[in-house]
């Protein structure tokens, strides 16, 4: 009776690490053969790969000890056979990668707004900050103080902002042009939407036209045509030309993102916002936008990573961003040939922030789905 | 309460109202904008107009596959040639970009885990950088590939060196004309096979072999009229002659890189869109198929992806959309595409910024119309029809 009773185990081959390895990777025999040579393909590209970027690779000084000034001393270009990648080009360059060309007695002021950007995104990437309301506060006025910390003024000594550079660039083109987008954005959205059949044409057409031509040509369209539309005397800056640009570009998108969110509010809260007497301002501003900007969270993030990435189409029109100074220290004699060096390590600084993003856009869709339930029925 | 506003708590009077405040502030920016360029042109002496369309370009273009481009030739051409350059590298890319889209995104749901992993990691590493970053790469590959001299030669035919890939030129004499023809006709006739052949299965229950025959028609029937007309088709050979190949077709590094670049990019968002798609069929979907006895390949082809088309194709036709805008991108490697040779060059050299930058928006304006006119209709003819 008891031994019939007993509680018996499922089979080896089912669970624990081996059931999991026969059911993932060793299903039949067509997988295992695909599993097989995957790991083949691995073995042969793993250890390759790490012995370039690492084990053979300079980081500061090169096979023989010596500390690299340029490209002829990296060990790769020394010893063909064994050597690696020459990360010393980005150890020489690492200020300008950062910084571009900001005078380096002022660049405390570049650190303090990194440090300072971190803080001011806090309360907007965590609901649950305690006194997320004063961390508010700093939010709204940090671009003003980050405006006189970077350019000058108030003190500080000018710097123009053709010295700025390199990740500095990328984060006040990709900062800038998602906050200014966002208002605007919700404007057009709401425009769009509108009743009045007027701004509703406008807002539709501003929209649709800057969506159908590529973001290059809206560059152009800052950088050539705008000083020509705006009176004498008038000189605009050219990363001012360049934000104006960016700034249209992601309003568009962001409106769209925006009018989707608006298309999920069920109609019962229009109806009932209106039925409490509330005008159509106070309708969307207290009732309507707090509900479609929430659930149009995730999007926005998705299209601030596109911004974000697309920002380095300014090197086209001669603004030099992260890529632009890379491509800058390539057509320096001194590190010639690191192509492959230099790109890798750009492309790993966009990897990190626009990863970082979407995992941040995957968790709040996340939350969004346990956390709220729209549209009653 | 409202009323003490007087005519101004009427709705009608306050959306007149309103829109006429708009409009007027609008046509005053106009005019305003147009005031003061104008009179910044006339200080500029840049002559306004479309004149400028007829003058020589006085540049040549290194890649202009289907219209012969010398200097002498009109800003009015370089504008052809442009729009031909992004036309083709965008059909070429989009098409590259859906079959490994549509590939990468049903390994990504194989049930081997290594390889699901694999394309996850391709996935987000394509996704994540940015793409003019991707298309320099690419270049800086290419242009690294050895010189002319050493070039590498596959199957004794292509020629692959820093200049680009050589191939043979095919060139087609008097009776291939007939081919051509018959091709057309065979796809014709199988498109037409293929409706009878659905409408009798719908009525009879009979079957076709609708594949085997269409590939009959399409293939061995203007295969035969070749060799009867005593193969009408040529190459020539690319060949080496001082420090480059001579005759031949040519495939630029710059149309390579773009070409790369712009697919695998765009087939990382494809593939995810894919994804989504397939897994948007319910489960029962599969089981229903399995249970009525259906192979798995059927299943697939026959239940699955016509279902998941529905999910996938709105999207799809926004990454066609970006993929087309993307490819503006070529000025950063010297691709002669629309930006680059005549909202690039032509702009600088004849100073007419408002005509070059008017004329490039109004073609991207209208190809992104265009591919969403087409893909509505695709979209709309697989949707769920109710009978």
């Amino acid at each position: 009776m008891n031994e019939m009773n007993a509680v018996r185990k499922p089979p080896v081959a089912t669970t624990g690490i081996i059931g999991w390895l026969r059911i993932n990777l060793f299903f039949n025999w067509t997988n295992s053969l695909i599993t097989l040579f995957v790991v083949y393909c691995l073995y042969q590209f793993i250890p390759w790969i790490l012995d370039w970027t690492i084990f053979s690779a300079d980081f500061k000084y090169n096979y023989l000890g010596e500390q690299i000034t340029n490209q002829e001393m990296c060990s790769r270009n020394l010893d063909p056979e064994n050597g690696g990648a020459c990360w010393a080009v980005i150890y020489v360059r690492f200020y300008q990668f950062i910084y571009g060309f900001y005078p380096k007695v002022e660049v405390w002021r570049v650190n303090l707004a990194y440090i300072m950007l971190a803080f001011a995104l806090l309360p907007l990437l965590y609901a649950k900050l305690p006194y997320r309301k004063y961390f508010l506060y700093f939010t709204y006025i940090f671009p003003v103080i980050a405006y006189f910390l970077l350019n000058g003024g108030l003190g500080f000594t000018e710097v123009s902002t053709n010295k700025w550079g390199g990740l500095l660039v990328t984060l006040v083109l990709g900062c800038t042009g998602i906050a200014l987008a966002f208002p605007i954005g919700i404007m057009l959205a709401l425009g769009r939407r509108s009743k009045l059949p007027v701004i509703s044409m406008m807002c539709t057409l501003f929209i649709e036209f800057i969506r159908g031509v590529p973001l290059i040509t809206l560059l152009f369209f800052g950088m050539v045509m705008l000083p020509l539309f705006l009176p004498e005397g008038i000189d605009m800056d050219g990363l001012v030309r360049v934000l104006v640009a960016v700034t249209l570009f992601q309003s568009a998108y962001m409106a769209e993102v925006i009018r989707g969110g608006l298309q999920a509010i069920p109609p019962g809260q229009y109806e009932a916002a209106k039925s409490l007497g509330m005008s159509y301002w106070r309708m969307n501003l207290l009732i309507i936008l707090p509900q479609a900007i929430r659930i149009s969270i995730p999007p926005i993030v998705n299209t601030s990573i596109g911004l974000f990435k697309d920002t380095t189409l300014v090197i086209i029109v001669g603004i030099l961003d992260l890529l632009g100074i890379g491509r800058g220290t390539l057509a320096d004699t001194n590190w010639l040939g690191l192509s492959y060096e230099i790109y890798f390590f750009v492309s790993l600084v966009f990897f990190i922030f626009t990863f970082g993003m979407s995992r941040y856009s995957l968790y709040l869709e996340k939350k969004l789905k346990t956390g709220i339930n729209m549209g009653a029925d | 309460m409202r009323s003490n506003l007087g005519f101004f708590s009427d709705e009608k009077f306050r959306s007149i109202f309103f829109q006429t405040l708009v409009v007027g502030l609008f046509a005053l920016g106009l005019f305003f904008v147009i005031t003061t360029t104008s009179y910044n042109l006339e200080k500029r002496n840049i002559a306004t107009g479309w004149s400028f369309l007829q003058n020589p370009a006085g540049f040549d273009i290194s890649f202009s596959p289907f219209l012969e481009f010398k200097s002498t030739d009109t800003h009015l051409k370089v504008y052809f040639v442009g729009v031909l350059n992004t036309l083709l590298v965008s059909i070429t890319g989009c098409i590259a970009a859906t079959i490994l889209g549509f590939i990468l995104g049903i390994i990504r749901l194989s049930s081997n885990w290594l390889l699901s992993r694999l394309v996850y990691i391709y996935v987000e590493f394509s996704r994540n950088v940015p793409l003019l970053l991707q298309i320099i790469l690419w270049y800086s590959i290419l242009i690294q590939l050895p010189r002319v001299k050493q070039s590498l030669q596959v199957l004794d035919v292509f020629y692959i060196s820093n200049r680009g890939l050589y191939s043979p030129r095919p060139i087609f004499e008097s009776g291939f004309s007939y081919v051509s023809i018959a091709i057309v006709l065979a796809l014709i006739s199988s498109f037409l096979i293929n409706r009878w052949a659905k409408k009798r299965q719908d009525k009879t229950g009979q079957q076709f072999p609708v594949f085997s025959s269409s590939i009959g028609l399409i293939f061995i029937v203007p295969l035969i009229l070749f060799f009867i007309l005593g193969s009408p088709l040529s190459f020539e050979h690319p060949e080496l002659k001082g420090f480059n190949f001579k005759g031949g077709l040519v495939i630029r590094p710059e149309f390579i890189a773009m070409f790369l670049a712009l697919s695998i990019y765009t087939a990382a968002f494809i593939s995810e869109i894919v994804r989504a798609g397939i897994m948007s069929v319910s489960k029962g979907q599969r089981e229903a198929s399995a249970a009525i006895g259906l192979k798995q390949t059927w299943i697939m082809r026959l239940i699955i992806i016509p279902q998941a088309l529905r999910v996938i194709v709105p999207p799809l036709t926004s990454q066609y959309l970006n993929l087309t805008k993307n490819s503006s991108l070529g000025i950063a490697v010297g691709y002669a595409d629309l930006v680059h040779g005549f909202g690039g060059i032509s702009l600088n050299q004849t100073g007419q910024a408002i005509e070059c930058m008017a004329i490039v928006m109004a073609t991207y304006l209208s190809i992104s119309l265009t591919i969403s006119f087409f893909m509505n209709i695709y979209n709309r003819s697989i949707q769920f029809k109710e009978k």
